[in-house]
């Protein structure tokens, strides 16, 4: 018997590196998975985060070493890492919040078509990225 | 048709985790109103920010005791996506016990010293 067609792939033991770096993923899927990856980031960094409520918060001194974090650092970490880190979670939060809302709404009216999920994901996208660059732009002194 | 063991749970069935969706939708909403509280409380004052002006937002009796509901909610939030993630991607039972009981450990304790940093203002 001959084999016409290519056997239909099986993907039992999907890789990592080989396999999910061939995928194409429309933008309601970036916006789906950075969803999750700026999820996981906030909670693995709410130690720090809420580091930095406390020291902004607590009294003038404390205030005086968050500004301080941001300059000269924290111990051996270098300022300039603190604000990356900072930028990271700028973004972080601007994604889950946008996709969030975009989650609620189509929950809320039943917005569900294709063109949709593509519309409203490419409005994430370029509202969490170019908030974050011009916020990223503050935060590093550019203007 | 469920079968019901006992007097109440339902073993099988689409709505066994219609709980913890609704929470987190609900907890997400209010943490964006919160947010556009603290956003809006910041961007009407005049003049630079300083430490005045930003510990001035958390200084009124309400707004600490949003602060705390929020923080609440956002620990439950965080709860029901973190371990989302985790019955995702890892299957190992053990692995997967030992990181929901990390999960709970940090999130408790973050939201501990979040709690004492407010209560003390």
């Amino acid at each position: 018997m001959t084999q016409l067609k290519k056997p239909r792939p099986e993907f039992r033991n999907i890789n990592a590196f080989t396999d999910l770096t061939t995928y194409r993923l429309p933008l309601a899927g970036w916006v789906s998975i950075l969803h999750r990856v700026s999820g996981l980031l906030m909670f693995l960094l709410m130690p720090f985060i809420v580091w930095l409520f406390d020291t902004s918060v607590s009294s003038e001194i404390s205030f005086d070493s968050f500004t301080a974090a941001f300059g000269v650092g924290i111990g051996f970490v270098p300022g300039w890492f603190v604000k990356l880190v900072a930028l990271a979670l700028i973004w972080a939060y601007l994604h889950h919040l946008l996709a969030g809302l975009r989650h609620l709404y189509m929950d809320a009216t039943h917005s569900v078509t294709k063109s949709f999920g593509a519309s409203s994901a490419q409005v994430v996208l370029v509202l969490s990225i170019g908030l974050t660059l011009i916020l990223g732009a503050k935060l590093f002194g550019l203007y | 048709m469920a079968i019901n063991y006992g007097s109440r749970r339902v073993v099988a069935g689409a709505h066994y985790g219609t709980r913890d969706w609704l929470a987190q939708r609900v907890t997400a909403l209010l943490i964006a109103l919160f947010t556009f509280i603290v956003l809006a409380k910041l961007l009407l004052t005049s003049g630079p920010i300083g430490y005045e002006t930003w510990a001035g937002v958390f200084a009124s009796q309400w707004m600490k005791t949003l602060t705390f509901s929020v923080l609440v909610g956002l620990f439950y939030h965080a709860w029901v996506g973190v371990r989302d993630i985790w019955m995702d991607y890892v299957k190992p039972p053990g692995l997967r016990l030992a990181l929901h009981v990390f999960t709970i450990v940090w999130l408790v304790g973050c939201l501990g010293w979040a709690i004492q940093v407010l209560w003390r203002l």
